[in-house]
């Protein structure tokens, strides 16, 4: 036994074992993904980049309920909102400062008409805070540029809602 | 010659030291290479959570437990939500129990990961870490996939879990269970007799079970030296009685045995998950009582009713009755609980985290004392502290 254990410590035998691991390690698939031109895969809930959306007719879906603005435990959105000419209640201005938002996901949860969404973007680093305080019209452009996606997850996600 | 006394100096170990796993300010006196005293400063990372958790609703609470130890972000949520959800009263559906008992589970490892990891690393290896993130990674993506986020889940709520799990996800999890233990036995012969790693771990930070006890320990950390205290076990809570699972301890209390137990933990973890998905029955995922969840958004959008619930709950939240609960759960770091006071509004009154590694981070200086500088980088990485919940 103690001959065994002796060689074992002079050929260096774990050592050896170790190295020859990850020696073969080396010759396996690689699981690296080429970042910009590679990306992982996205479950339908992800929870990226906030967007408001409109109804296929153009008119906004936001009503001005404020609900996003009561949930949200970071304190990001502020919303203000008056009559429209045409008598229907719509806001007048919607940020959300995603330098304080935690992406929890309970807007999306709390909008009683799908207007606010969290989208898969997730590529939406800026050089400057300012460009990180959005407005009603960055997320209603967000909106119009990722529509087609957000209408397939919110599809994919329905029966779990 | 007359003899000279050589004077003790003092080393700043952090806070951006590399090694002390966040911002742990670590002020060393030492004696040559020995350690004289290890005296930990703490709060570079205090928020004040539980200042913030007493003004807002007990909803909005759920994603500040995430963050504390933001590497076991679901099992914090678990403390918490059963906290209030003792004091509610409300009857969990038993699909959402194995859900969360499923995610607990997928927690557990995802910690462990990194901890051994980070820890191989510390004292290096750097291997392990490199396989052990990919690991980590597929398991983010299952939470991603229920939760919406990698990390910072937001998935537990009040009376359930916030949606189903999406359909194929069992298979998927399943799936990786089976490649797992290949994982496993890989870093086992990595490191299990690697001399380096030995000489780095074993009689390190060497903690007798009386002492264990003394200071507090909890989890792996009281495990490793000897003492078969779980909470799944000891008072079990969710389903865990219903499952098949053993608690791995160990011998001697140094931080190789705290390394083994981790390793044996994830492969009883991996066990639970196994058991979970084969016993988990259809069913809903959310309490039916409106007044603590939400009903779902078809409803919402067709029932006047359901609208109401929809806006009192988003806006207003729950009323929690009156009255003080303590919950402590298994988190993969040791005992974590939370000591809820409520008054009967809809914010919590009062609101103690009581978080392991707060605990285990005050024997440092007991299990550094008498070892060389570079002993205590090995005792820090097997004492798993994250410093969101040291310094909350």
């Amino acid at each position: 036994m103690q001959v065994d254990q002796l060689a074992r410590t002079v050929l260096w035998e774990e050592l050896v074992r170790g190295f020859s691991l990850t020696l073969r390690y080396l010759f396996r698939r690689k699981v690296t993904l080429n970042y910009p031109y590679e990306k992982g895969p996205l479950s339908p809930r992800f929870r990226g980049e906030h967007a408001l959306r409109r109804y296929p007719n153009g008119e906004e879906r936001c009503i001005a309920c404020k609900l996003c603005e009561a949930i949200c435990p970071a304190q990001a959105i502020t919303i203000e909102s008056e009559p429209r000419p045409d008598g229907s209640r719509r806001t007048t201005r919607y940020d959300i400062d995603m330098t304080k938002c935690i992406y929890c996901g309970f807007c999306e949860e709390a909008c009683p008409v799908d207007a606010i969404v969290e989208g898969p973007n997730f590529e939406f680093a800026a050089e400057t805070r300012e460009e990180l305080f959005y407005t009603k019209e960055k997320l209603l452009e967000n909106g119009e540029r990722w529509e087609r996606e957000i209408a397939m997850r919110l599809e994919a996600d329905a029966p779990y809602r | 010659m007359a003899e000279t006394e050589i004077k003790t100096f003092s080393v700043n170990f952090g806070p951006q030291h590399p090694a002390a796993h966040g911002v742990l300010r670590l002020v060393l006196e030492m004696d040559g290479e020995i350690v004289e005293r290890a005296d930990p400063h703490i709060g570079l990372l205090h928020r004040g959570t539980e200042k913030l958790i007493e003004y807002r609703p007990y909803l909005q609470n759920i994603p500040y437990f995430d963050r504390l130890d933001y590497c076991s972000m679901l099992c914090q949520e678990h403390s918490f939500v059963l906290a209030v959800e003792k004091l509610l009263g409300v009857e969990v559906p038993i699909r959402a129990r194995y859900i969360r008992v499923l995610f607990c589970e997928i927690t557990r490892i995802l910690n462990h990961l990194l901890n051994i990891t980070t820890m191989a690393l510390d004292i290096g290896a750097m291997t392990p870490l490199l396989w052990g993130f990919e690991q980590r990674e597929k398991l983010m993506e299952f939470y991603e996939a229920v939760s919406g986020a990698r990390m910072h889940a937001n998935y537990f709520r009040f009376g359930g879990v916030a949606k189903d799990m999406p359909a194929g996800l069992e298979e998927r999890i399943l799936a990786w269970c089976d490649q797992f233990e290949r994982f496993m036995a890989d870093i086992e012969t990595l490191l299990n007799e690697n001399r380096i790693f030995k000489q780095r771990t074993v009689d390190i930070g060497v903690v007798s079970a009386e002492d264990a006890l003394a200071w507090g320990f909890s989890g792996p950390m009281l495990r490793a030296s000897g003492v078969a205290w779980d909470l799944r076990k000891a008072q079990p809570y969710e389903i865990y009685d219903r499952l098949d699972f053993d608690i791995p301890i160990g011998k001697h209390g140094d931080c190789y045995d705290r390394y083994l137990v981790r390793m044996q933990e994830m492969r009883e973890s991996v066990k639970i998950i196994r058991q979970c998905i084969e016993q988990m029955p259809e069913g809903p995922v959310r309490t039916p009582n409106h007044k603590v969840t939400p009903p779902p958004r078809a409803e919402m959008k067709r029932s006047m009713e359901a609208l109401i619930h929809h806006f009192k709950l988003f806006t207003e939240g729950i009323h929690v009755p009156e009255g003080e609960v303590y919950v402590a759960t298994e988190n993969p770091k040791g005992e974590f609980a939370v000591y809820l006071v409520s008054d009967g509004t809809n914010k919590p009154y009062r609101c103690k985290i009581r978080s392991p590694a707060y605990v285990h981070l005050q024997a440092l200086e007991m299990m550094g004392k008498g070892h060389q500088l570079a002993d205590v980088v090995a005792i820090i990485g097997a004492l798993d502290v994250v410093f969101g919940e040291v310094d909350r």
